[in-house]
């Protein structure tokens, strides 16, 4: 009887994993299956018409603005913040805050922050739906994530380099930049590949925030879709899946590109790091 | 007595130093700046939503209560009730979870007990890529694929429905479910199954009796976040909801949850119209932090 | 308190006799915190220059708390509170604010061999380069002499720019002394310096130990006693936060004044 139970239930197991592989494998083929076909050198570095054929430059560079804008300002922030709670702040009720309010941030559904740079960046300080508008919304999205991840990797940094140093006599900035933070750097680089991921990823806050125009950027104060946005328009609009999925096949492959990179860098840089 | 020597100048601080010092102020004030960002980033959010989603009821006599229990949206009439997008939301969130969660615990439990370390280790980093893949993507299948499978074989006039927004949210979350409850099952310490195994307790039995339940909090992070995901999801919702406004009473129903309304409309609303886009904004944000406040509680008692 | 100059010498204890050292670090009544909890009690002590210093007695009892004061390490941990005072060279240093100055005066080297994740010759050149100095003549000369001075020039005078993590334990901690070396200190703190390594590298650093002392002011916490006994001129009993008994070597090893301390030498605890 028990052991009967035992086998279902491993029957269950058994065919839940398939199951998950099997769907998860299926997304890929299919956007793969469907997409692939359009793929090519034009579709990639050429310019968007309007009236079909054309390429997705316009929306590939829109999608390079937008990750570049958010992660210059968003890169610095989030590191010294974290420098900030693990390296310089007494515990107490001013950390526990920040923490609380980083956490916060990272469960805000996108189309809330969408909400807030419509609002905030769009019309208050009068950016207009814009690319810039739509990092300025990205900065605030990716800033827990560098937070987090640069903390991690803060964590790791073994307490006797810092003693080491300070029993030097030298100061805490001097241990930070110069031991610290370049021991914390492949951690700290992988968060911010993985938050490249989550900018290219993202649609409703930029949908919200960059409009959807499907053209070249004149500059970062022109409305714009990325790639994702784009993805989403042409099956909304026109129902074109085909359009649709060699798109995906594209933010797919970076994706797939980031995570790589991502791994290969922490693995690299923790054995290079002597 | 204390008839040690101390020098009068002794406590003077050198030049060089003192640029040092100045500095090591200057630079903590600054990381401190940076942290306090984020503090102010939550309260701009909250602010600036809250502000705008509660003005139609503070200073234009409109009743909150009609907008939560008003089942009519039209905003060219004037009417403002979100039940439908409410019920959607819940209905979408509830099925997505009751498909999704086991599925993806059991596949996390297969990961990381029964499955060979060769076939994990290929298997785990390739869900866990998949949480990263664009949403929409999800959505660009389900309306390719699964939305004309239940057309089709359920014999509707249109596939766009709860069920297909079920489905895809199901799968959505997979990645995030699988991933945070391998990380937990994987973090319970071997002497916990061992002895389980020594009272001659089967190795599946284990499972399920020792390491799950040693797991929980882990696991319950990972349905958490997994239902923040469903719950927050638009674009690939859009998608395939139908984007109907009624209450639905079927699976097979079109709905607009939520998110989705927001979506549809801020492209050219204004005015109060607007603002009841932000008040919808308002119930969902509340939603989040229901569960932001539940999720909070589990890790502390997962601290213990 | 009292913050009379007086001329060092004619402060040095009347009692002692002339062929005594000056004393280095004077320090009076202190005692220490963390949080509620008191770690140190009245702790007073007399280190003289030029002599190797011995701290001993069981885990926990205060020898490595009272280390970390001599160089305020212990200010890096929330919570900590000290009182009394702690002259190094008529300077008191809980007075100051130059933590800075303090810790290029006085070095330290850990438990553990702590280099950091870079070449030889940048973890020897850390400290000097953080002090400003750029002239890579200087930094060359400063190296070398640290190494030498560590007896560990020999050893890895052809691999200076190799990764100082590619060393044995006993090689780095040897390094480790060269590091502090190079701030041209004039105490050097050690922190059970050789718990970590094997036997033949505890006796080369041991043997650095003694020929250190003609130039530098050293204060070891050792858990060896046999260690104590061979490198230390004086030696301080350390229980339960407070000094038991603090002597000539010689005398705390073959017949201290105290049951306790007598109990401890002769390993019947600790």
């Amino acid at each position: 009887m028990r052991k009967l139970k035992d086998k279902i239930l491993l029957g269950l197991l058994w065919f839940a994993a398939f199951l998950t592989v099997a769907v998860l494998v299926m997304i890929v083929g299919y956007i793969f299956y469907k997409g692939i076909g359009l793929i090519s050198f034009d579709f990639i570095f050429g310019d968007y018409s309007p009236s079909g054929g054309g390429g997705i430059l316009p929306m590939i560079v829109t999608t390079i603005y937008t990750i570049v804008i958010s992660l210059l300002i968003a890169t610095p922030i989030g590191i010294l913040a974290a420098v900030y709670l693990q390296e310089y702040a007494k515990q107490g009720r001013l950390v526990n805050t920040i923490r609380f309010a980083t956490e916060s941030l990272t469960g805000i559904p996108s189309i809330i922050y969408g909400l807030f740079g419509a609002v905030f960046f769009v019309t208050t300080l009068k950016l207009g739906m814009s690319i810039i508008a739509a990092s300025l919304t990205l900065t605030i999205i990716v800033l827990p994530v560098i937070i987090r991840t640069t903390e991690e990797s803060l964590k790791t940094v073994p307490r006797t380099y810092r003693e080491g140093s300070l029993a030097l006599g030298t100061t805490k900035l001097q241990t930070l930049y110069k031991v610290i933070l370049p021991s914390a750097m492949p951690g700290i680089l992988s968060g911010l590949i993985l938050s490249m991921g989550r900018i290219i990823g993202e649609s409703a806050a930029i949908f919200l925030t960059a409009g959807t125009v499907a053209a070249m950027p004149a500059s970062i104060f022109s409305s714009a879709r990325t790639l994702t946005v784009h993805s989403f328009l042409v099956t909304q609009e026109a129902g074109d899946i085909e359009l649709a999925a060699a798109v995906g096949v594209v933010l797919i492959v970076l994706i797939l590109i980031l995570n790589l990179t991502a791994t290969f860098i922490s693995k690299k840089l923790n054995k290079a790091n002597y | 007595m204390s008839s040690i020597p101390v020098k009068k100048d002794a406590g003077e601080i050198g030049k060089a130093n003192k640029r040092k010092y100045i500095l090591e102020k200057v630079s903590g004030r600054v990381f401190l700046f940076c942290a306090l960002l984020s503090v102010v980033s939550l309260l701009l959010i909250i602010g600036f939503v809250f502000y705008k989603g509660s003005h139609p009821f503070i200073a234009e006599g409109y009743s909150f209560i009609d907008f939560l229990l008003g089942s009519d949206w039209v905003p060219s009439e004037d009417k403002f009730g979100i039940l439908p997008m409410i019920v959607a939301s819940i209905y979408a969130t509830i099925g997505a979870l009751i498909i999704g969660v086991p599925i993806g615990l059991f596949t996390a439990i297969f990961l990381a007990e029964i499955a060979p370390r060769s076939v994990a280790k290929i298997i785990s980093p390739a869900v866990q890529l998949l949480a990263g893949i664009p949403s929409v993507l999800y959505g660009v299948f389900g309306l390719a694929i699964i939305v004309p499978f239940l057309q089709n074989n359920l014999g509707l006039i249109k596939g766009q429905s709860l069920i297909a927004v079920i489905i895809v949210l199901a799968i959505m979350m997979l990645p995030t479910v699988v991933t945070v409850a391998e990380t937990a099952i994987r973090a319970v310490p071997k002497a916990y199954r061992e002895g389980s195994l020594a009272l001659g307790v089967s190795p599946i039995g284990t499972i399920f009796k020792v390491v799950v339940p040693a797991a929980k909090s882990g696991i319950m992070t990972a349905i958490v976040l997994g239902m923040g995901r469903a719950i927050g999801e638009t674009m690939a919702v859009i998608l395939v909801a139908g984007n109907s406004l009624v209450i639905p009473t079927s699976l097979t129903d079109s709905i607009r949850p939520l998110t989705t309304n927001i979506a549809l409309e801020m492209g050219y609303a204004f005015g109060t119209h607007q603002e009841m886009l932000f008040a919808t904004g308002i119930v969902l944000f509340s939603f989040i932090l229901i569960l932001n406040f539940v999720l909070a509680r589990i890790s502390s008692k997962g601290g213990n | 308190m009292n913050t009379t100059v007086i001329d060092r010498k004619t402060a040095t204890d009347k009692s002692a006799n002339t062929t005594e050292q000056q004393t280095k670090i004077a320090v009076k009544d202190l005692n220490l915190f963390y949080g509620e909890k008191q770690a140190l009690f009245d702790v007073s002590i007399d280190i003289k220059e030029k002599e190797v210093t011995a701290l001993i007695g069981p885990s926990g009892c205060g020898k490595s708390t009272f280390l970390r004061t001599l160089n305020r390490m212990n200010d890096l941990i929330d919570g900590v509170k000290i009182n009394g005072k702690m002259v190094i060279d008529g300077e008191d240093i809980y007075q100051s604010n130059d933590v800075i100055k303090l810790r290029t005066k006085v070095g330290m080297v850990f438990q553990k061999p702590n280099l950091f994740p870079m070449s030889i010759y940048d973890n020897v050149a850390y400290g000097p380069r953080m002090q400003g100095i750029k002239n890579k003549a200087e930094l060359n000369k400063i190296v070398e002499e640290s190494l030498r001075g560590a007896a560990i020039w020999d050893e890895v005078k052809d691999r200076l720019k190799s990764s100082a993590l590619g060393l044995s334990g006993g090689q780095q901690q040897r390094v480790c002394i060269a590091r502090a070396i190079a701030m041209k200190p004039e105490v050097i703190l050690m922190d059970e310096p050789t718990s970590a390594l094997d036997p033949i590298s505890t006796l080369k650093v041991e043997e650095l130990i003694a020929s250190m002392k003609k130039e530098y002011t050293i204060v070891i916490v050792t858990h060896n006693m046999q260690q104590a006994a061979r490198v230390s001129d004086k030696t301080a009993f350390f229980l339960n936060g407070e000094i038991i008994e603090f002597d000539e070597t010689n005398k705390i090893f073959s017949m201290p004044s105290d049951q306790r301390t007598e109990d401890y030498v002769t390993g019947r605890f600790g």
